[in-house]
């Protein structure tokens, strides 16, 4: 661990928070991104409940990793998965059953996430407990902070509240389109649109830059 | 509750409740492989194969499982069975079709976490289906997985010819023609009921 080319525990963390962002950069686990996110708190119980499992999950494939026969690693990455889904199902239906309600089958659909089994398979099987954990909790938090951004603007154009406070007056039309279907995909596509725009305008700026210093010199 | 009619039960399943557009399961090969059609429409029936199995399993155990007491065992039951009825359709296609086998890579295992799968084992279990309709329930499903598919990935290939601007290219400009898309399927809600 004292190599240099290992990442620190801090590196590991923020890998997924933001640079490679599971949503909006590696598009992992859609479904669940499209489905729950009509509102923002929906957003945020969903996306800590996957946090909850990546991360336990990850920590539990890590341990097993030299116990897992290559040959059925699939099958048992699967069968840890869905007992953590099942402990995380019981759970919040214990704890509130209104937002097991909201949340549905998407709960126990937590499974079929592409991201949590891609975590398991391509980071935490190859190397130990501690830095397999923290890497899926900073994926899961970076999961739940894109969930939320999408949830909260269909909440706000859509039924014209935000964590359900009202943010125009009781004049306020909503714009309804965007709590149905077609609005997770609008708002997903509209997000990847800003940061390609933000990209590019940085690139611009770079590249504007560096000309200024070449002509400066 | 009022059964619903098996007639009602395909046509929701096909248009106004699509699993793809309406209920947002199966994004990711939705969104993977629909670059041409002629890769959409065998992966659609492939899936749709796994669904059937899954439903038919799902079913079976269902009742196996609510007789032994062990719900809580049964999203475990569900996913291992996914898992081998995948594994079956992946080495017949790769016995029949090794090109085929080939182009579709990883989204062939990867069907194994296709949420459309597990989706109809967990909606018609949630929704107390008898055995007709689960199987019809189940094919519709697959059908209008297929059918949306298709769908996107005609649009794409005529799109690639067009001239679209640099931003929009990948993944943003997918999800906007999908939410085309699933605007137009929302005019088929209320059909089926």
């Amino acid at each position: 661990m004292m190599n240099t080319n290992v990442p620190s525990t801090w590196e590991e963390f923020t890998e997924g928070l933001w640079e490679r962002n599971p949503i909006f950069v590696m598009v992992l686990g859609m479904c669940p991104t499209m489905a729950v996110t009509v509102s923002a708190i929906n957003s945020i119980s969903m996306g800590l409940a996957t946090t909850f499992v990546l991360a336990a999950s990850c920590w539990l494939v890590s341990l097993l990793r030299h116990a897992i026969p290559k040959e059925v690693r699939i099958a048992s990455y699967i069968g840890i998965i869905a007992t953590f889904v099942t402990v995380t199902d019981y759970a919040i239906q214990a704890l509130s059953l209104s937002l097991y309600e909201a949340l549905g089958a998407y709960i126990q659909l937590i499974v079929a996430n592409c991201l949590v089994l891609g975590r398991a398979e391509a980071h935490a099987a190859k190397v130990s407990p501690w830095p397999a954990t923290v890497n899926a909790t900073g994926m899961g938090l970076g999961f739940t902070l894109g969930l939320t951004m999408i949830g909260g603007v269909r909440e706000i154009l859509g039924n014209g509240t935000f964590f359900g406070l009202s943010l125009f007056g009781e004049h306020f039309q909503p714009w309804v389109v965007m709590v149905l279907p077609p609005g997770g995909f609008f708002v997903m596509g509209g997000w990847l649109l800003v940061f390609a725009l933000w990209r590019a305008r940085k690139a611009r700026l770079a590249a504007a830059s560096a000309e200024g210093v070449q002509h400066g010199a | 509750m009022v059964r619903e009619s098996l007639g009602q039960i395909l046509l929701s399943t096909i248009l106004s409740g699509n699993f793809v557009l309406a209920m947002f399961l199966g994004m990711c090969p939705f969104l993977g492989v629909t670059h041409s059609v002629s890769l959409a429409f065998p992966l659609g029936l492939a899936t749709t194969f796994v669904i059937v199995i899954a439903s038919l399993s799902a079913y079976v155990l269902n009742i196996i499982l609510s007789m032994l007491h062990l719900e809580f065992l049964r999203l475990i039951c569900y996913i291992v069975v996914i898992a081998s009825a995948v594994q079956l359709v992946e080495m017949f296609v790769k016995k029949r079709s090794p090109a085929l086998f080939r182009a579709m890579g990883i989204y062939l295992p990867l069907i194994t976490t296709n949420c459309a799968v597990l989706g109809v084992a967990l909606f018609q279990t949630a929704r107390d289906y008898d055995f007709a309709q689960s199987m019809t329930f189940a094919l519709g499903g697959g059908a209008g997985f297929t059918l949306a598919l298709v769908m996107l990935a005609s649009v794409r290939e005529r799109v690639q010819l067009s001239n679209v601007p640099d931003m929009m290219q990948g993944t943003a400009l997918t999800l906007m023609l999908a939410g085309i898309l699933s605007l137009g399927f929302m005019g088929f809600a209320g059909l089926g009921g």
